[in-house]
């Protein structure tokens, strides 16, 4: 008995420890709209709190400053019971409200309204009948509609993003909420893994494996586990890329020499070449319209990043700066090229406006790599290297916002962004 | 359930500043030449074995540690695949070893420092593996009889960050197929 209350008090610790989510939000430049999310009534018995998560979520984007909403009291949770006055006294610009009441079946209705409080009108409101599990996932799923409303781009909360940790030797390619909640482990390894890619649907992740002793390409498939080895020709197999139809994979092999760019079908088989140069071409990236395929080549001494028609054919050159220009990766509107360029001996992401060749330098770190747009291209997660440590960071498209994602667990490297969810 | 893994802390783009802080790259490359072509002598062969050592071991010369067989690793120069002069006598005799023996077959593994992105480091560090291959082929051995391979940054011989590390992680290794 006694020892059965330790194992749980250990347990709810380390739970405790684990779910600590640490903010510290600040900005330069931007305008913050301050916005109160007040605590929905009846939230306080569940096992979470959805206006935390809501909180959270916007804070941390960076667009947003919240406003206190201590002392107010009772909560509202009507429209008529909104005292505007009050908020506006407060500088809030919006305002959250909302319930949570039992519904049968052990499920909830959360209910949540979206005021503008300038002109005292509602803009937004839901209801959703969920089991207490997903009250986690619905509070994203607010965090999206209230972030599309008020900034007019969609919001992110609901995606999740993949990454490489690594601790003493072993590798974990792990798959976790965008917010970094919810943490799982989908492989394990004691050799490498790199270079994880979301299917455009989601439901797959393709990466490379060194568990032959050498790079090979595996597609996973998420929900049933099931691995694949979609590449695994003589030499070096790696780089993969989705096209956006989800049929194809675009990746660099060694089979017939030097690395260069084939094409071979997402539950493999023959590999197409498409790329013949006398160099290293590797790291593919579809364009979103499956038209053009962008990588890097050291065709012409250093590398730089080139792109070409998706079936292969002549190359053109796209970057001209520096001596080191690398990993190119569209944005999801297909405008803007986010790579890893060096400049003095450091390695950073920048962006390329593709109609204007406009480069933006948005990172200041020595080994930043492999930067991947979130879905709705405002923010690029990236590997942040310092001192030899990998860590993950992201950087909005405007350079003005920063993250860092830190995890106590160990090296993390090798971050891709995964799609919108489907449903 | 596991929950959060990350600490998420937004920091300002302005308060990381811009320390434009060039590191010295120009350090020499170790020396490996003593030891690694010239012959040691036969009597310090008997010396160095160790009397403990399996027998399986002592009759083979690709793990005798007196011999040059034993020596697998090719190091290269920043930014450079080229083989370098002092690696001639150990790419040669693992030449003639394949010459000898018919049935056996090797993979050179390339490998980078931790500079620069992951994939473009695979990459280079297959280029260094082929440019080792290279040489075997003028030598004689048949293409069919060797894959290059590399695993990039992800496995480096030192786990340094300075330029003495990265000169150790800069390199090929030769492996036999079975080991």
């Amino acid at each position: 008995m006694k020892r059965s209350i330790l194992l749980l008090g250990a347990l709810l610790l380390s739970l405790a420890a684990n779910a600590q989510l640490s903010i510290d939000i600040t900005t330069t430049g931007g305008r913050q709209i301050p916005i109160a999310v007040m605590p929905l009534a009846g939230e306080a018995s569940q096992p979470q709190s959805v206006s935390e998560v809501v909180g959270a979520d916007l804070a941390r984007t960076g667009l947003f400053r919240l406003v206190n909403t201590a002392g107010i009291s009772p909560i509202p949770t009507e429209p008529s019971e909104v005292s505007f006055p009050d908020w506006t006294a407060r500088t809030a610009e919006a305002l959250v409200i909302g319930k949570i009441e039992r519904q049968g079946e052990g499920r909830v209705e959360v209910r949540f309204r979206l005021f503008d409080v300038h002109k005292q009108a509602q803009l937004a409101s839901y209801s959703y009948v969920v089991a207490p599990a997903q009250l986690r996932a619905t509070a994203h799923r607010i965090a999206d509609l209230i972030y599309e409303r008020l900034t007019g781009d969609k919001g992110v909360f609901s995606t999740k993003v993949t990454y490489v940790v690594k601790r003493s030797g072993r590798y974990e390619l792990q798959v976790a909420d965008a917010d970094g909640f919810n943490a799982q482990s989908v492989l394990a390894s004691n050799e490498p893994i790199m270079s994880p890619s979301w299917s455009p649907d989601g439901s797959r992740l393709a990466y490379v494996s060194f568990d032959q002793k050498k790079p090979v390409v595996v597609v996973q498939n998420l929900a049933q586990g099931t691995t694949r080895v979609v590449a695994a020709f003589r030499g070096n197999n790696s780089a993969p890329a989705w096209s956006p139809d989800g049929r194809f994979l675009a990746v660099a092999l060694s089979k017939d020499g030097l690395t260069q760019i084939y094409r071979v079908a997402a539950t493999g088989g023959q590999a197409e070449r498409l790329t013949d140069s006398p160099g290293i071409d590797t790291q593919p990236a579809f364009s979103p319209d499956g038209q053009w395929i962008a990588f890097t080549s050291d065709r012409g001494g250093s590398p730089q990043i080139y792109k070409m028609p998706a079936s292969g054919g002549a190359a053109q050159r796209i970057t001209f700066d520096g001596t080191y220009n690398v990993g190119p990766r569209f944005s999801p509107d297909g405008k803007t090229i986010a790579y890893v360029q060096r400049e003095g001996g450091r390695f950073r992401i920048a962006t390329l406006e593709l109609a204007n060749g406009q480069i933006q330098v948005l990172t200041d770190g020595t080994l930043d790599d492999s930067p991947s747009y979130a879905p709705n291209g405002k923010m690029i997660l990236y590997e942040a290297t310092s001192g030899g440590r990998g860590q993950l960071a992201a950087v909005s498209g405007d350079g003005r916002v920063r993250q860092r994602l830190t995890s106590a667990a160990g090296d993390v490297q090798d971050p891709s962004w995964g799609p919108m969810p489907t449903n | 359930m596991k929950t959060a893994s990350f600490v998420v802390i937004a920091v300002a783009a302005a308060l990381a500043g811009c320390a434009s802080k060039e590191t010295k790259t120009d350090t020499p490359v170790t020396d490996r030449s003593s030891g690694v072509t010239a012959p040691t002598p036969s009597t310090a062969q008997r010396s160095t074995a160790t009397p403990n050592r399996p027998s399986s071991v002592a009759g083979d010369p690709l793990r005798d540690p007196s011999n040059i067989l034993s020596k697998r690793s090719v190091f290269f120069d920043l930014d450079s695949n080229a083989v370098k002069d002092e690696y001639r006598g150990l790419v040669q005799a693992h030449s003639r070893y394949l010459g000898d023996k018919r049935d056996s077959k090797i993979r050179i593994e390339g490998n980078c420092d931790e500079r620069g992105s992951r994939e473009y480091n695979l990459a280079l560090g297959q280029r260094r593996a082929e440019a080792v291959k290279k040489v075997m082929t003028v030598l004689g051995v048949s293409d069919g009889r060797i894959e290059t391979t590399s695993y990039g940054e992800e496995k480096p011989m030192s786990p340094g960050h300075d330029e003495q590390a990265w000169a150790q992680n800069r390199r090929a290794d030769i492996k036999y197929a079975g080991e």
